[in-house]
């Protein structure tokens, strides 16, 4: 851990596309922030409103609610954000909460990694050609 | 305001499967450029926050909640691109894994959740931030209003989706009229939570927040004025 680079608002030295990732003031950043989504969602979320969304109440109200189908994953084991075979209301929506943090967290830092690193790829080659020919 | 199968019809939900198919791609390549050594760690971390704060239903009046988009708190955190791909995520993980959003309307809740509200809300912060005094407190006032003004005019693009392929025969004005109402007060509470979220982050690491990047000092090399197409 160099000092040195502490003071710096990551310059481009700092910026150079190497895989030692975050540095450990903002590690501790995120684990926070995900500490955070986690209490949201697992216990907070309890309390929420359980009233229909603007959506829904104006589907009510304006009558076309009926049109709605039901969900074809609709027998999921998370659906409707509860946990299946959990009776325990509190239990069963934390549950899908903080299972829903995880794989959030999971799926878009893992997308995001993938995009950095073909960023990466592509910008080393700095050839309009060759970033051309990785649009998908 | 996830919307669920059959509401729409199916070509218009298929078309708009389309449209947000190009706009995640051209996201994807947006992103590219917009992440860095502080915006990367922090996508993931964006997406989960909004995955969490969107369970946290708030009443708006009668009988009726409300909840976070996200796309305009997303998009001053973490950049624009960077920002709707984080809310395409949120809202594929909910149609997938907890039934929140129909399958076929994915591409439409994509459409008006990640892309409009990340379009609007950010274009609305810089147009803000570009008349706002330039002091670091703007950033969760600017950020505030932009998220806001996103969730009515997210409601207005539903009933435009509803008008083309809507599959009851209702009167649109009424539809109109009921959904960009309830969605004002919404956005009331999408305003809050933003400016909220976004002065805490400021707090405790302002050099992690996107939209307040050209307000810090000591930056060597980095955009002053950042315009969308700055580097090339």
């Amino acid at each position: 851990m160099s000092e040195r680079s502490e003071s710096t608002m990551d310059t481009a030295a700092t910026t150079e596309p190497t895989a030692s990732g975050p540095s450990r003031r903002t590690q501790l950043f995120v684990l926070g922030g995900l500490l955070v989504a986690v209490v949201l969602a697992g216990i907070v979320s309890f309390y929420a409103s359980s009233d229909p969304d603007g959506l829904s109440k104006v589907s009510e109200d304006k009558g076309f609610a009926q049109s709605e189908k039901d969900h074809r994953l609709g027998d999921s084991p998370l659906a409707d954000y509860s946990t299946k075979d959990v009776d325990n209301d509190r239990l069963s929506g934390g549950m899908a909460g903080v299972i829903g943090v995880g794989v959030t967290f999971v799926v878009a830092g893992g997308l995001t990694l993938l995009v950095r690193r073909r960023g990466q790829s592509s910008e080393a080659s700095d050839d309009p050609a060759a970033a051309e020919a990785h649009r998908p | 305001m996830h919307v669920p199968d059959g509401f729409i019809d199916a070509p218009t939900s298929v078309a708009a499967g389309g449209v947000a198919l190009v706009g995640v791609a051209a996201c994807l390549r947006g992103a590219r450029r917009e992440l860095d050594e502080r915006t990367a760690p922090l996508a993931g971390l964006v997406a989960a926050f909004v995955f969490s704060v969107q369970m946290l239903n708030f009443p708006v009046g009668a009988g009726t909640s409300g909840h976070l988009m996200g796309g305009a708190l997303a998009a001053v955190l973490i950049g624009p691109w960077t920002g709707a791909l984080a809310v395409s995520v949120v809202l594929g993980v909910q149609a997938l894994l907890f039934a929140d959003g129909g399958l076929s309307a994915l591409g439409i809740n994509i459409i008006l959740m990640a892309l409009i509200t990340v379009l609007v809300g950010y274009t609305s912060f810089r147009l803000l931030m570009r008349v706002m005094p330039r002091r670091i407190t703007s950033v969760p006032l600017a950020a505030g209003i932009a998220a806001f003004v996103s969730v009515p005019v997210a409601a207005a693009a539903f009933v435009g989706f509803y008008a083309i392929g809507g599959t009851s025969d209702v009167s649109i004005g009424a539809v109109a009229s009921a959904m960009i109402g309830v969605h004002v007060l919404i956005g009331v509470g999408e305003g809050v939570i933003t400016a909220l979220t976004v002065g805490s982050v400021l707090a405790v690491r302002p050099d992690l927040v996107y939209g307040a990047r050209d307000l810090l000092p000591k930056q060597q090399l980095e955009l002053r004025r950042s315009s969308p197409e700055a580097s090339s």
